[in-house]
């Protein structure tokens, strides 16, 4: 936890300009991100904020770096250059404050495990070193999984469950992390349309609770419906801010080019108009 | 009685205490595909083997384990080293480093004048289990008479000391090996380093490798390192139910093992014995025939009784 009392009185010192923004109060940032797959370049400089306590979506092109820029961000892949911030502390001394869900593809699903070993999975850094979970632990676990509406579920082995029903225990997971910054790639990708509900009521809840939320989003369709704010990407940064001033068809057709019909592209002004 | 204690008995502990050390490890060489590493790495570790035997001048001792130790932490250091640099797949990275290593022990082998110290190449593939012997021992109180104990045979005492390191291994870092096997990403975020966690899974592989080797001979090391982690899978969706499970399949293949091959051809009315190394092995080929067989979930039987089941409904 980072300490309150001397933020504060930073703010108290710095009346004179009441809108300069704290580092630590910068939940994500990240700093001239420029990442390469065997020499060929799929992030150029890269450098965002993302708003605190806000839902944000990361959208773009097939191939936009999406992904990337969330796991060369969290320094799980090596990149040329760039850095990233997390409340103004360097991201290795802040990983605790982060829960990142990868995409589902990512893991064995045949593991020896049931859903409740992969959400008390969330909670090994909390428990440490050497020790065993204890019954605290499990009921937290147990507590997690019901808020994606899967305790019913908790014994099954993971590789039992449906793609939505994974990608609801990887969401578990995260909730048990307990962090501030969530970071999530693809969630909703090939989920049924309970999982899709129960994600965004997570997402919701999260954001209620005063979580910064950024998830990697396929869908243009669902940006409104879900999101307040977007980051658009294309290899380069394209446009960040709010759905309102941001998700326009301008800022879209930068980002997409050529891909994205015409037509597409009224449908979701004409979603903007309503 | 004191027949079966005094060779009977050794050979039993020592085979499946050989099998229990491997048993377990091999668990999360499974879970990891890293299956046949147990093969690559008692291959690796012969320099390390006979640098130790040069230092110390006995086999089985202490030093060789320490060598072993340490050339499969070069071997992987030098994994990583050529993937990075040379930039080629994790496979060939291997191949390279292990045949290297390998042929550098035998180089050594022959050129400081060990060749002929038992260290030659049919005790290497089929293992020496049968030379096992416990003179000292004449009844059954013997078995917790400690003076009597401490005339065991070097290598049960050895496999012994591995055994409480591996079981000491895998309880207090289950749960790191467990994240780490199944989500690197996620384990290196919370601090626990899919890095370094492999590579001490890989020095416990070496050494146990190694204590086992001199017992069932490197084939059988691959067999003890696969068989009975791939029937616990069978019969459970638990990693710690898999890891006890694992660990009676090797005990009781190290058990039976033994029995078939030294009384076996007997009850047959052969005048022989066949190979106890070789009858582990087999043994724990045929716990796992007959887990994929008759698995209560994952089971041939089961999966088609419940497809037949399915169809009439």
């Amino acid at each position: 936890m980072h300490d309150r009392s001397s933020s504060g009185l930073h703010l108290l010192h710095d009346t004179s300009a009441a809108h300069a923004v704290m580092p630590e109060d910068l939940p994500f940032t990240v700093q001239g991100m420029t990442v390469a797959y065997h020499h060929k370049p799929v992030l150029w400089g890269v450098s965002y904020s993302a708003p605190k306590g806000c839902l944000t979506a990361i959208i773009g092109p097939n191939g936009a770096g999406k992904s990337t820029f969330l796991k060369a961000a969290l320094g799980l892949i090596p990149k040329l250059s760039g850095e990233t911030k997390v409340f103004g502390e360097p991201i290795e001394k802040a990983l605790k404050r982060i829960a990142y869900v990868p995409q589902r593809s990512a893991v064995d699903w045949d593991f020896p495990a049931t859903a409740i070993d992969v959400v008390l999975m969330g909670l090994y850094g909390q428990i440490g070193w050497f020790r065993w979970p204890s019954r605290k632990h499990r009921q937290k676990a147990l507590d997690c999984l019901k808020s994606v509406g899967m305790q019913d579920f908790a014994n099954r082995q993971i590789g039992q469950l449906s793609g939505g029903q994974q990608q609801r225990v990887f969401l578990a997971r995260a909730l048990a992390q307990d962090a501030e910054v969530y970071l999530m790639d693809e969630p909703f990708a090939g989920v049924d349309a309970a999982t899709e509900k129960a994600i965004v009521a997570v997402l919701r809840q999260l954001v209620a609770d005063g979580k910064t939320v950024l998830v990697v989003h396929h869908d243009l369709e669902t940006v409104r419906d879900y999101y307040s704010h977007i980051l658009l990407l294309n290899g380069q940064h394209v446009a960040d801010g709010p759905v309102e001033t941001t998700f326009t068809p301008e800022n879209l057709q930068r980002a997409y080019g050529g891909r994205l019909a015409s037509t597409q592209l009224d449908g979701l002004s004409e979603a903007a108009g309503s | 009685m004191d027949i079966f204690l005094q060779f009977d008995l050794p050979s039993i502990l020592l085979g499946s205490l050989a099998a229990l050390a491997c048993g377990l490890l091999g668990n999360f060489l499974v879970l990891r595909k890293q299956a046949l590493m147990g093969d690559a790495i008692s291959h690796v570790v012969l320099p390390g083997i006979v640098l130790g035997f040069l230092f110390s001048h006995e086999t089985g001792s202490w030093a060789m384990m320490i060598g072993a130790g340490v050339a499969a932490i070069v071997a992987v250091l030098l994994i990583e080293l050529i993937r990075r640099i040379g930039n080629v797949e994790p496979g060939a990275a291997m191949g390279v480093v292990f045949t290297t290593m390998f042929a550098a022990g035998v180089v050594i082998l022959e050129q400081t004048g060990t060749a002929g110290v038992h260290l030659d190449v049919e005790h290497a593939l089929y293992g020496n289990l049968e030379s096992a012997i416990w003179l000292d021992a004449y009844t059954l109180s013997d078995l917790w008479n400690l003076q009597a104990l401490a005339t065991l045979p070097e290598s049960i005492k050895q496999l012994f000391v591995v055994n409480v390191l591996v079981i000491a291994f895998v309880v207090l870092f289950f749960k790191e090996l467990k994240i780490s096997s199944f989500d690197p990403l996620l384990s290196a975020s919370l601090g626990f380093s899919p890095k370094w966690l492999g590579l001490a899974l890989i020095v416990m592989v070496a050494i146990a490798a190694v204590a086992a080797f001199s017992a069932v001979g490197s084939i059988l090391v691959i067999a003890m390192f696969i068989c009975p982690a791939a029937t616990a899978r069978m019969l459970t969706d638990s990693l710690k139910m898999q890891l006890i499970i694992s660990g009676i399949a090797s005990l009781s293949a190290g058990l039976l093992g033994y029995l078939l091959a030294a009384f076996g051809p007997g009850m047959l009315g052969y005048e022989f014995s066949v190979s106890a190394a070789g009858m582990i092995a087999v043994v724990a080929g045929l716990q796992q025939v007959l887990a994929m067989l008759f698995a209560p979930h994952y089971g041939v039987v089961m999966r088609k009784r419940k497809q037949r089941a399915h169809a009439a409904a």
